[in-house]
């Protein structure tokens, strides 16, 4: 049995050309599998990971998918807000430990502007509960002197170039050719936050006061005419924010959870709602996930095609070689050894090509990983391969040696119907 | 040595019997020389000798064994044990080295390797005549004449009982036929095997033990 690996090997050797090609589909097509497998599974993860920590998030009374698309992804808009009255009045129940009310609605160059509070800045974690950083500067200071400042995302800082002390101005609504600019009261930047691979990044956060100090003389989506107050001036009004979009609310105890969103959801001066941002995430992903199922069979098909070429090239070799099998045959070797011989090549060109093919998934996501986190926020783990890693590499090898058995059969077929002298 | 007795056979979908032969014995150490035309079932015959292809009657017994008896299996190994083999052409693997090519049959058959002690591979390359510089070099690399020397050397290995060769000369030329049936036939009464030497060269005959008409014994081809 030794003998006939060492001459498979030999042989395999003598023909490692058209092999060797056949051997680098199979890793291309491992390789795909391997890290697309990798991608879904990490992007799947920085998905659900986009808010952590909150335990509830409440807003007008509408869908959970809804809520947590302009909540969390800053996509669309609200229908309704939800007036400050209430979220004090949810703040006030004996289960609640913070809330965090955000404002949405203006943008800067497309991106969306999150009027909240100071809080935000700790009580916000992402992925494994992680806090944000600032990698500049300091978060806004919520005070009538630090009235006009605003803190960046990771994203619009790098895209629009923007360092400490930029003097930004806001853009009403979510932009557009028509959209009114707040020019006369322009932000200054103090802060910009570490890069999280979540929505934050594309995020302008400045305080809710200062959301209600650039409306003071707006009204129906419009500056007042012959009304202008200027920036000192707004300062003397009242900047309490009588409506918000949306809060994060956290608990106690976890265990509260559903005591607590059935008390929102039974509120009596207004219609809200609270989701679970877990439960609604995972609901989410079904929506946008159907892509990902896409892709895999893609890949899957990839495979196929590769091994299809492992049994096409095997076979297309096999008539040139019906002399080699028959010396076999002559020195003592069966049928069943050249079938053996057969599959044997298959297995170890598969096996040569799945390993190469997993290496260079490890070598790109080590290559790639920085990059692909810096420039789409998805950090690719180079951790232990995930069980569906493991599952589709042994899906790869299997079928490659059940696709070798194929030739294997033909040449097991042939020498017993050649002899010792093939026809050809 | 080799017995057959009352042998029919006939290849799958044939319409009519391809090899019957009543009787046929070969004395052990003997050398007999079979001749006949193309097309008279004559690697058929040698394939049903070395128990590759089964009668569908009639019995082919080699040593006293008869190898319709075994499984598949066992007939292949005891081909290994007992039989060496030189095609017309193409006896060697490209891809293995002379030397390789020669201890082939060792690795399939632990009797032959046990009969043929270190440094008897090399004993035989010498004894055809091959360089020694040509041992370590892949079998592709040597001519016609060469390779069929090697496989001359490849069939003696391990001293197996019975040596079949089926036209091994016919891809030579006349001076190198003439030194390899030299060769073969020395090397073969040294090895003490019987040789069953297939050719339609009826030059070659006069230097056998004994000679055979295949048409005149294969009631088949008539």
């Amino acid at each position: 049995m030794k003998a006939l690996f060492g001459i498979a090997w030999r042989s395999a050797w003598n023909r490692r050309g058209t092999l060797a090609l056949v051997a680098l589909s199979i890793a291309l097509a491992t390789l795909l599998l391997l890290s697309l497998e990798r991608m879904r599974s990490d992007v799947r993860q920085s998905f659900s990971q986009s808010v952590s920590g909150t335990d509830l998030i409440v807003g007008a009374r509408t869908g959970a998918v809804p809520l947590m698309l302009y909540a969390v992804f800053r996509v669309g808009g609200a229908t309704n807000n939800v007036r400050a009255a209430s979220i004090d009045a949810i703040a006030k129940h004996p289960a609640v430990a913070w809330v965090v009310p955000i404002s949405l609605g203006d943008s800067h160059h497309g991106y969306p502007v999150l009027g909240t509070t100071p809080e935000y800045f700790t009580r916000f974690l992402y992925g494994d509960r992680q806090p944000l950083a600032l990698a500049k500067g300091r978060a806004f200071a919520g005070t009538l002197d630090g009235l006009f400042e605003a803190v960046l995302g990771a994203e619009v800082a790098d895209a629009l170039g923007y360092r400490l002390g930029q003097r930004i101005t806001l853009t009403h609504g979510a932009g557009g050719v028509l959209a009114a600019e707040h020019a006369d009261k322009p932000f200054s930047v103090v802060g910009i936050l570490a890069r999280t691979g979540t929505p934050v990044d594309r995020t302008v956060h400045v305080s809710l006061a200062a959301i209600e100090a650039i409306h003071l003389d707006w009204a129906g989506g419009a500056p007042m005419p012959g009304v202008h107050i200027a920036p000192e001036q707004a300062r003397k009004f009242d900047l309490q924010p009588k409506q918000v979009t949306a809060a994060f609310v956290g608990l106690k105890s976890r265990v509260a959870v559903f005591r607590v969103q059935r008390f929102v959801a039974d509120f009596e001066a207004e219609p809200l709602m609270a989701v679970l941002p877990g439960v609604a995430l995972d609901e989410l992903w079904d929506v946008v996930g159907i892509g990902e199922r896409a892709l895999l069979g893609m890949s899957a098909l990839v495979a196929l095609v590769s091994l299809a070429g492992l049994v096409a090239v095997v076979l297309a070799g096999l008539n040139e070689r019906r002399r080699e099998l028959a010396v076999l045959r002559a020195v003592g070797a069966g049928p069943r050894h050249v079938l053996l011989l057969l599959a044997a090549e298959g297995a170890l060109v598969t096996f040569a090509g799945a390993l190469l093919g997993a290496a260079a998934a490890v070598l790109a996501i080590a290559l790639a990983g920085p990059w692909v986190q810096a420039r789409f926020g998805i950090t690719l783990q180079l951790s232990a391969p995930t069980a569906s890693q493991w599952a589709l590499f042994g899906a790869v090898l299997l079928a490659g040696m059940l696709a070798s058995l194929v030739p294997g059969w033909r040449a097991y077929r042939l020498s017993l119907a050649d002899g010792l002298s093939p026809r050809s | 040595m080799v017995s057959i007795r009352d042998l029919r056979f006939r290849w799958p979908r044939a319409a009519a019997d391809c090899v019957a032969i009543e009787s046929l014995d070969v004395a052990a150490g003997e050398a007999v020389f079979l001749y006949g035309p193309s097309g008279c079932g004559k690697s058929t015959l040698l394939g049903l000798l070395a128990g590759v292809l089964v009668p569908q009657a009639g019995r082919v017994s080699v040593l006293g064994q008869e190898w319709a008896q075994l499984s598949g299996a066992r007939r292949d190994a005891r081909r290994a044990d007992h039989v060496g083999y030189i095609f017309q052409q193409f006896n060697l693997l490209p891809y293995l080295s002379v030397l390789d090519n020669v201890l082939l049959p060792c690795r399939f058959s632990a009797a032959r390797a046990k009969r043929a002690p270190a440094g008897a591979a090399q004993a035989l390359l010498a004894r055809v005549g091959l360089a020694e510089a040509l041992w370590a070099r892949p079998a592709a690399e040597l001519s016609v004449g060469q390779q069929q020397r090697v496989a001359a050397a490849r069939a003696l290995i391990g001293m197996p009982a019975l040596v079949i060769a089926d036209e091994p000369t016919s891809a030579l030329d006349a001076a190198l036929r003439d030194g390899f049936m030299d060769l073969l036939l020395g090397a073969t009464r040294a090895a003490g095997s019987t040789l069953v030497f297939v050719s339609h060269d009826e030059r070659l005959a006069a230097r056998f033990d004994s000679r055979l008409s295949l048409p005149d014994i294969n009631t088949a081809a008539a």
